[in-house]
């Protein structure tokens, strides 16, 4: 529990820190709220030599909305989302997400960005931006770009990031009309990961489903789009059937390793049951 | 003088006294971040130790080359098994009549054993210098169920022991094997079982779990070598016991070792041993002469540091057709690890298991317990328990639930047919033990209409109903549990440790002023003896408990004892407290006689003074003789006002209690909720309510902990699994349920002051109260017994097992 020496950095700005982690290709590491790469660092199982801090720099704070999207600095904090009321009104799905991460002291450090960037397949915020369709925002020393969510994740703590790169913001679209999300989390207590976990999101038209998106965190090496599950309900009537045999379709491409939560088969079903309770609530929300 | 007009409740409340609502007064420092603890300590040039331990479970030691670890800058000194062999301190005695090696020389016996002792100009160097000691090993077979232990071909772990027949407690069987344990009349218990109308038997398994003291284990060592003193700074719940130990063991003597037990954060258990830690940081320290802390991190205590429970007991109980016991039979499988490290009382090797015949009116029983080695962290410490009580606790209520269930009975019910009656006090029970007092009718009277038992029991036949015709997919459970205690180890006649009979001492001196300081050979780690026994001082001697400082802590000041565990503070230190304070009363009486002008016998003790009898309106208070004890002693008196007691108890103290459990099972996920949670304890005579509820919300939240999810698990190579919070299930505020607080009072008859303790009774009966709930959830579906720990996913595949997941 007792980390390895490395030099820190604080830089002030976007371009400072990509030159800092340019200079050090092998050895650096950005850090934001740290609550991924500290525990790793005191196991020993992350040795960087040098931690690149972007907790100075301004323009990676902040949420605003910016034509029809709304848009989160890679180091906002957890608990400035939850705080943030014109987010919890337009998309209501994130702070709840944000509530079940952790403690309140987790969440005062802990940032949006970190979480998604990281690949951590325990981290709630990955499914949740595949469900949503974020689009993360992306620099590097050679410039800037965009990465879908949908194409960020490659496996456990693999992304889409080239050596180098930080994730600078994250752009998530606007829900449907009369829409409804939810993520529904299973864990045995506080600061957990999930044993399995839910993010759901779906649009009613006429009393059947139009849309819908349904993702899963911490039951495969990465967060897991469920494009089967929803793909099936479109044209559904919401209710009991429909969305177990959603779950059906989501618990079969779900691959959990076993772990103190429980064996694979037991996570394999919570994950079918977590993928109900989230189709349940969002169509609730959505008015169905 | 009392005040004019006070009234005598007003001179009461001015006392704080026994029954009062006092706040603690620690918590002044502890919520403020002033408490003074061992990693708190700082001494000029002081060095910082940290271990390399073993990868493997089972291994012999090869080589060990310390090279890459000494030449790293900053690196004092590097300690192996050859340096202590020189000390003899490459093995040390355990206090279950064993030895354990402080650094594996030869073999290693579980994962995380300790090999290397890296001493370091600072706590990150130790641990870089700590990852480059190198040691080339054979792995050998593990060992890690304990069930194969005894196998023909099992591995044999102790080469050391190998061909030792007999152990400290007897004949050992086979080279794996510790010693059997064997109480009560096994003809007569055979013959109940033969004369048995309804007999049952289950396997109950207590998991391992740990006790993980939010404090880790740590100790600084300060050798002096000019003086040849040492002075430690440490984790210890016994400090005077590791002080004589230290003195056997180190060859220094007594007087010249000063053991400091600073505010402890937690110990339950955990630290009433002597860990490879504080031996090495003792040895580092005399080597290098200077002082070095050790502090163990959360992976190394929940790693290597003593675990708890790992009983797997077989219990059958014989009855009648109409739910009347007859008799008990129980076997133990007891999994010790590597090492026999149990911290029981010497002659005790299972503890006091035998109180396993509970709360109820066995005529026969009969137990036996076999100690085995695995290859596994050594401990079986009593973790919030007194010794192997808890066990026994979970195994008798468990066993009754499932004698109830073959009957068709109701738990309550049950347990009411089957209670030692209040007349039946001093009870003496087939297993050798006596009683002292109860009243367990009346306890579970009122358990059961507190929380409106019936109404329960109806509305869970309802829910059972809307299952079975799928309305529904949540189960209710109801867990009853009625435990009875054995507490306060104890009278010389059968308590020692190591031939050190477990006494405890207070030594309280009254200054001219009337402030009082008190010394006790206990020591606490958070269950508030500031408070509580400047408490019973206030009511004994009448002087405000404000007024009073208790100290403990320190062998070189307070009084020998045997340290806080076991809840036996209350029964022995308090108990010397009292007695202490009486010995002072009565010179105190004399003293007013004189200042009063009339025979001793003449005045009698009033709240917080003397008056002479019949004349209230003549009398002294306690704070004008305590200032006439150094200026106006009578003739032939002694001046100054002080006493020390050592108090030797006559008996153990048998708190016990009711609690209920009302659960609402999420079939779906295995969550289970806790709805209520009632507790009823009767620990004799209160002393501070509000620390007694206190105490029983930390006990019932470590209950809930371990029936609901705690385990130190081990893979088939002896890895351990999850040693980290992450894993090992802590719950926090937002996962605690609830807890409903109440009581009786049953004083205990030989107890000075009436009283009990009760720190450790919401473990003991709070962890069969969830089991029981969640398996009379289950119940009426056929399920006989639902092993612990109940976390989700095993509550999901027993609900899997009755075909309830299709």
């Amino acid at each position: 529990m007792i980390p390895a020496a490395f030099t820190y950095h604080r830089p002030r700005t976007v371009p400072d820190a990509l030159a800092l982690l340019g200079a050090h290709p092998e050895e650096a590491r950005a850090i934001a709220g740290g609550h991924s790469l500290i525990p790793m660092m005191k196991l020993r199982l992350a040795t960087p030599g040098h931690l690149v801090d972007l907790g100075a720099i301004a323009a990676l704070k902040g949420i605003r909305e910016e034509g029809g999207a709304w848009v989160l600095g890679a180091t906002t904090t957890q608990a400035e989302l939850i705080a943030h009321a014109g987010l919890a009104r337009v998309l209501p799905i994130l702070r709840e997400t944000a509530l079940q991460i952790a403690d309140p002291q987790v969440r005062a450090r802990g940032t949006v960005g970190g979480n998604v960037a990281n690949g951590d397949p325990g981290n709630d915020m990955p499914a949740v931006m595949l469900c949503l369709d974020a689009v993360l925002e992306v620099a590097g020393r050679g410039g800037a770009r965009t990465i879908r969510a949908r194409a960020f994740y490659r496996g456990a703590f693999a992304t889409a990031l080239a050596a180098g790169e930080i994730v600078t913001a994250i752009r998530i679209p606007a829900p449907p009309a009369k829409a409804g999300a939810a993520y529904v989390k299973l864990k045995r207590k506080t600061g957990d990961y999930a044993t399995a976990a839910a993010a759901a999101m779906l649009s009613l038209e006429g009393g059947r489903i139009a849309r819908c998106a349904i993702a899963l965190t911490n039951v495969a090496p990465m967060a897991l789009l469920a494009e089967a599950a929803a793909a099936g309900l479109i044209g559904a009537v919401p209710g009991a059937a429909a969305f177990a045999a959603a779950a059906a379709a989501a618990e079969a491409i779900a691959d959990p390793a076993a772990d103190g939560h429980g064996p694979a088969d037991y996570r394999r079903r919570m994950a079918g049951v977590m993928v109900r309770r989230a189709l349940a609530a969002a169509a609730e929300r959505a008015g169905g | 003088m009392n005040e004019i007009g006070d009234t005598r409740a007003a001179r009461e409340e001015k006392l704080q006294g026994i029954g009062c609502r006092r706040k603690r007064i620690e918590d002044i420092r502890f919520t403020q971040g002033k408490g003074n603890y061992v990693d708190d300590l700082k001494l000029p040039g002081m060095l910082f130790g940290d271990f390399h331990r073993s990868p493997y479970a089972h291994a012999r030691i090869r080589r060990i080359d310390t090279t890459k670890a000494r030449a790293l800058a900053g690196v004092v000194a590097v300690l192996t098994a050859t340096d202590l062999k020189p000390l003899k301190l490459d093995w040390m005695p355990t206090l279950a009549g064993d030895v354990q090696a402080v650094l594996a020389g030869e073999k290693v016996l579980f994962q995380g054993q300790e090999i290397a002792f890296v001493v370091a100009t600072d706590r990150y160097l130790a641990a870089d210098a700590a990852d480059l000691v190198e040691v080339e090993y054979e792995e050998l077979p593990p060992l890690v169920d304990p069930f194969r232990s005894m196998a023909p071909d099992a591995p044999i772990l102790r080469e050391d022991i190998k061909d030792t027949t007999e152990g400290a407690h007897g004949k050992r069987r086979h080279p794996n094997h510790i010693f059997t344990w064997e109480v009560g009349d096994r003809e007569a218990t055979e013959q109940a079982f033969r004369a048995a109308e309804v007999s049952v038997k289950q396997l109950i398994s207590y998991q391992r779990v740990h006790p993980s003291p939010l404090e880790t284990c740590q100790a600084v060592a300060s050798f002096d070598k000019i003086e040849g003193e040492l002075t430690v700074w440490g984790t210890f719940q016994a400090p005077h016991v590791v002080r004589t130990v230290g003195a056997i063991l180190s060859g220094i003597p007594e007087h010249k070792i000063h053991i400091i037990a600073p505010d402890i954060g937690g110990g339950f258990g955990n630290k009433v041993g002597v860990y490879p830690g504080y031996v090495c940081a003792i040895v580092a320290s005399i080597v290098t002469g200077k002082p070095v802390k050790w502090v163990e991190d959360r992976i190394e205590n929940l790693t290597a540091t003593a675990f708890a429970r790992d009983y797997h007991m077989t219990a059958e109980i014989a009855a009648t057709r109409a739910g009347k016991v007859t008799g008990l039979r129980v076997h133990v499988l007891a999994d010790h690890g590597a090492f026999d490290a149990c911290a029981d009382p010497s002659k005790w090797p299972a503890g006091f298991f035998n109180i396993v015949t509970g709360s109820y009116d066995f005529p026969v029983a009969h137990v036996t317990v076999d100690g085995v080695y695995t290859s596994k962290a050594p401990g079986g410490v009593a973790y919030r328990c007194s010794f192997r009580v808890t066990e026994a606790a979970y195994c008798i209520e468990r066993a009754m639930d499932i004698l109830a269930h073959k009957l068709r009975l109701d738990p309550a019910e049950i347990r009411m047919r089957n209670f030692i009656r209040r007349e039946q006090f001093p009870y003496h029970s087939a297993l050798g033990w006596e009683y002292d007092s109860g009243d367990y009718h009346t306890a579970m009277k009122k358990a059961l209409e507190a929380v409106g038992y019936q109404a329960l029991r109806t509305e869970q036949r309802e829910k059972q109903e809307q299952f079975r015709r799928r309305e529904t997919r949540e189960l209710m459970g109801i867990g009853v549990s009625f435990f009875t205690e054995i507490v306060g180890a104890g009278p010389s006649k059968n308590c020692d440790i190591l031939g050190i009979a477990m006494f405890d001492s207070a030594e309280i001196r009254v200054h001219p002023t009337g402030a009082i300081i008190a010394r006790m050979g206990t020591k606490s780690q958070g269950q508030g003896h500031e408070t509580t026994y400047a408490q019973i001082i206030a009511s004994e001697l009448g002087i405000p408990a404000d007024n009073v400082m208790v100290e403990e802590g320190n062998t070189d000041t307070a009084p020998y004892g045997l340290g806080t565990y076991g809840s036996r503070s209350t029964p022995t230190a308090a108990a010397a407290t009292a007695a202490a304070c009486r010995k002072i009363r009565a010179k105190a009486q004399m003293i007013a006689a004189h200042l009063l002008e009339v025979h001793h016998d003449d005045v009698e003790f009033d709240i917080d003074g003397f008056r002479v009898k019949g004349m209230p309106e003549r009398s002294k208070s306690m704070k004008e003789v305590a200032w006439a004890a150094y200026n106006a002693v009578p003739p032939g008196l002694e001046p100054g006002l002080e006493a020390v007691s050592y108090y030797d108890p006559p008996n153990m103290t048998y708190p016990f209690g009711a609690y209920l459990c009302v659960m609402d099972i999420d079939v779906d996920t295995g969550v289970a909720k806790v709805r209520r949670f009632y507790a009823l304890d009767d620990c004799g005579t209160r002393i501070n309510p509000m620390i007694i509820e206190g105490q029983v919300h930390g006990g019932l939240t470590e209950a809930f902990a371990i029936a609901m999810g705690q385990e130190i698990a081990y893979d088939e190579m002896g890895n351990l699994k999850g040693p980290s919070f992450m894993d090992f299930f802590l719950p926090t505020a937002v996962e605690t349920p609830h807890w409903e607080t109440d009581y009786t009072v049953t004083p205990s008859p030989h107890h000075p002051i009436g009283a009990k303790g009760v720190g450790e009774s919401p473990n003991v009966g709070g962890v069969p109260a969830f089991s029981n709930a969640v398996n009379d959830a289950f119940a009426f579906l056929g399920a006989t017994h639902i092993q612990m720990p109940h976390d989700p996913w095993r509550v999901w595949k027993a609900a899997e097992a009755l075909g309830l997941q299709k």
